[in-house]
């Protein structure tokens, strides 16, 4: 009970992580490349890592923390655009070459030891050089708090029976939103969406009862980033959902379906998707920069590997969907760290020691893309009919 | 030329680095043996000195208690006749670890800054050895592409998938290096064979989308990349564990290693060419990749001809990393993530879905990766300049140079 409580701990923990709501971010910038307009951008990592390059490096130089990110958003334009020029009149695979070997050259020039005194070569830059202008405008004050005091230790002193009725009950309730979901006869309209959001509140409140999360207020890692954090998702999230109503964002559907179409209409495809690849990619440099902000900037963090945890997060909430990204990336880490820590608390060790459990975790994570692709492609969320696209 | 000892087990008398205590270790050699009974001069951070001499095999060491700069001196005297070294050498001593000190050493009739020219037919050998390497598994890679469609990501991991299987196989179970190279090679394209038996064709018969199959060669990329650390940890591994011996023509160094594995490269190669065109199953594999729709019309069992494809492209890749291993020393879990980049340059400067265009492709790549150092691109950032030739091909001729203009739009 205790070591199932200390996992579920711990998923919950790293579901509302500031790191979670970064790859949030650019998985909804993947999203539009991918899901909306059909672009396979195989480095999404790499507007991450300029993302984060062009904050951290402009702050550690002493520069004003908006200029920093005037820089981060820049520097990924540009690479959209070197990126987008040759390729974007060329069949989908040639992007898809392209962005991940850019996305690797970004990483050996940030690994460099010729730019040591901007990138900080393979060390990276800590965090402490650019952290402190963001951390000060923190007014969450000291100390640290839990989310929801009040929680399950406040109901007979914390109980094993207690806590299984509420898991039950927290299961009963991810079952209702599925029937609900699913049902697409008995519930129709605004009540459907009423009854989903309420259904799903109910859930979030007791998740946070059963596992509280307590962390400091403004520190490194505390609420403060994750505050910021997941109130951007939400931000981008409603751009995403302005976009792709617009006229504009029909047009990036029926490119992705039919750009013969499109430009039979006397639209300039090209155009629009480099504009949707510039998109995708300021949210991708967003991303970047709130990822470093509780880490440090490593190049070989943000390397091949992040771009497709991206992937995976977002097949598994539904491309082409308004929240499939946010739902992909909490299961997506949430779920791996799951895996890693039942791994390491039920497999002897002589089986697979603490190393073994993480390298574990990862397979597992490639296995799950390889099934979502061929068994689900449309995800969680997903319109199996919207994915049948091909390059 | 110079060359010093790499790290600590190449040490004669041991020295061992503790939590407060640090190494210096050096060879003295020059291009002629090494040199003993040499004496040196060590001086420590604060100014005291002391003094080492080298073996019988030219090697030296010295355990330090201070961290910090330690300058190395030879004692000139003491040097045999006729040689002239630069001198002196700085070091950086750290707790815990054994730092070696490289002084360079020549005879004094041996040029003592090898010319532009020489340098460049040096890095021309390596360039050209890097390239068939690379040649062998581009070539499989084009040919998945040509017959399928299918842009195979997972394909670098099958490179270090025989470095890995030649370790498992020599260094691990003791297998002689001939035999455990042949078995790589059979293990690798049996591989080829079950994965387009047990995952490429059902796909392809269930018609999902090669976007689709895409993501599921990056999911399984993803995947081999993790077995590979889980199973060998995140260092690096070697095949054979004894160092190479070296050889010289005229200006041009090279290992035996590697003179060995550009004559199988080659003879492989130019099998599989002789295959391409004069055999009747080759022919096959063309029009294939030609037309796979035309191909099946007239008769020819694409399965069959894909299936070949995939168990020859995973055999050529296993080889590859086979070689790769043993002429760079070692193979790690994600060298085939640093070369993937490399044969997709390969294989889109010859032209997506060409063999032969592969082959020339990676020569090329090969070439531009170990010569641009010397024409003056900072070390770091080689292969960024097949990067920047990758860019500037699609902007001009996107198909490639052997690639067919329809394949591309």
């Amino acid at each position: 009970m205790d070591t199932l409580q200390s996992i579920f701990n711990a998923m919950m923990r790293e579901a509302l992580s500031p790191q979670t709501a970064a790859v949030a971010i650019a998985v909804i910038g993947l999203n539009i490349h991918f899901g909306f307009t059909g672009l396979i951008n195989i480095g999404q990592s790499a507007f991450m890592l300029l993302g984060a390059y062009g904050f951290a490096i402009a702050v550690w130089h002493g520069l004003p923390m908006v200029v920093g990110i005037v820089l981060g958003f820049a520097a990924a334009l540009v690479f959209a655009l070197i990126l987008g020029a040759p390729t974007l009149k060329l069949r989908g695979d040639y992007l898809a070459i392209v962005t991940i070997s850019a996305a690797e050259i970004i990483r050996y020039v940030g690994r460099s030891a010729l730019l040591t005194d901007f990138t900080g070569s393979a060390q990276g830059i800590p965090g402490s050089q650019y952290r402190n202008g963001f951390t000060s405008l923190s007014f969450f004050g000291d100390g640290d708090f839990t989310l929801l005091p009040f929680n399950y230790q406040d109901v007979a002193g914390g109980s094993a029976g207690v806590r299984l009725v509420f898991w039950i009950v927290a299961l009963a309730c991810v079952a209702a939103i599925v029937l609900v979901a699913r049902d697409t006869e008995r519930f129709q309209g605004n009540a459907r969406v009423g009854v989903l959001i309420g259904l799903s509140a109910v859930l979030v409140v007791l998740l946070l009862f059963l596992f509280p999360v307590s962390t400091q207020s403004t520190g490194v890692n505390g609420w403060w980033v994750r505050m910021v954090a997941w109130v951007l998702v939400m931000v981008c999230v409603g751009v995403t959902y302005l976009l792709v109503r617009s006229p504009w964002g029909r047009l990036l559907r029926g490119i992705r379906e039919d750009e013969e179409a499109i430009r039979s209409l006397g639209k300039n495809v090209f155009a629009i998707k480099m504009q949707a690849l510039i998109i995708g990619g300021l949210f991708g440099a967003l991303g970047g920069m709130i990822y470093v902000l509780p880490a440090s900037v490593q190049p070989d963090s943000m390397g091949r590997s992040l771009t497709f945890f991206c992937y995976t997060a977002l097949l598994l909430g539904g491309a082409a969907t308004i929240f499939g990204p946010v739902l992909g990336s909490v299961l997506f880490f949430a779920g791996r760290i799951v895996i890693k820590t039942a791994a390491a608390a039920y497999i002897p060790n002589s089986v697979m020691n603490g190393q073994q459990t993480e390298q574990f975790s990862y397979i597992v994570v490639g296995v799950v893309l390889m099934l979502l692709v061929i068994f689900r492609p449309q995800g969680i969320l997903g319109n199996k009919r919207e994915l049948r696209f091909d390059v | 030329m110079l060359v010093g000892a790499p790290a600590a087990d190449a040490v004669d008398t041991l020295c061992l680095p503790g939590p407060d205590q640090a190494c210096i270790a050096g060879t003295l050699r020059t291009e002629q043996g090494v040199l003993a009974d040499v004496k040196l001069t060590v001086t420590a951070p604060d100014g005291t000195t002391s003094d080492v001499t080298t073996s019988e095999s030219g090697k030296w060491n010295l355990q330090v208690d201070k961290e910090g700069t330690y300058t190395v001196k030879i004692d000139e005297s003491t040097l045999p006749k006729g040689l002239v070294t630069s001198g002196e050498v700085k070091v950086q001593a750290q707790f815990g670890a054994t730092r070696p000190a490289l002084i360079d050493i020549r005879t004094a009739s041996y040029s003592s800054s090898t010319s532009k020219f020489d340098e460049l037919l040096q890095s021309s050998v390596n360039g050209l050895r890097l390239g068939l390497l690379l040649a062998l598994a581009s070539v499989g890679l084009s040919l998945i592409y040509g017959t399928t469609g299918l842009s195979n990501f997972a394909h670098a991991e099958q490179v270090t998938l025989g470095g890995m299987v030649g370790y498992g196989l020599v260094n691990v179970a003791g297998l002689p290096l001939l035999l455990g190279g042949v078995l790589v090679v059979v293990i690798c394209a049996a591989t080829g064979y079950l994965q387009d038996r047990g995952l490429w064709q059902p796909l392809r018969r269930r018609g999902l989308g090669l976007t689709q199959m895409m993501i599921v060669t990056i999911g399984l990329s993803l995947a081999l990349q993790y077995c590979f650390q889980y199973a060998v940890g995140a260092g690096t591994v070697r095949i054979v564990t004894d160092n190479p011996s070296v050889r010289s023509f005229g200006p041009i160094t090279i290992t035996n290693q590697s003179l060995v594995a550009m004559a199988i490269s080659v003879v492989v190669l130019a099998g599989v060419g002789f295959a391409l065109l004069r055999t009747r199953i080759g022919r096959a594999t063309r029009a294939v990749s030609d037309n796979p729709a035309l191909a099946a019309a007239s008769g020819i069992d694409t399965d069959k001809v894909i299936r070949l494809v995939w168990t020859v492209a995973m055999g050529l890749a296993g080889l590859s990393g086979l070689l790769y291993a043993l002429v760079t020393n070692g193979i790690k879990w994600d060298t085939g993530m640093q070369i993937l980049l490399l044969l997709f340059a390969a294989v889109t400067l010859g032209g997506l879905g060409t063999a032969f265009g592969a082959l020339v492709g990676a020569i090329i790549i090969g070439l531009v990766v170990e010569l641009s150092p010397v024409l003056g691109m900072p070390g770091d950032f080689k292969y960024a300049t097949a990067m920047l030739i990758l860019i500037l091909l699609l902007l001009v001729r996107p198909q490639g140079l052997l690639g067919k203009p329809q394949r591309v739009g």
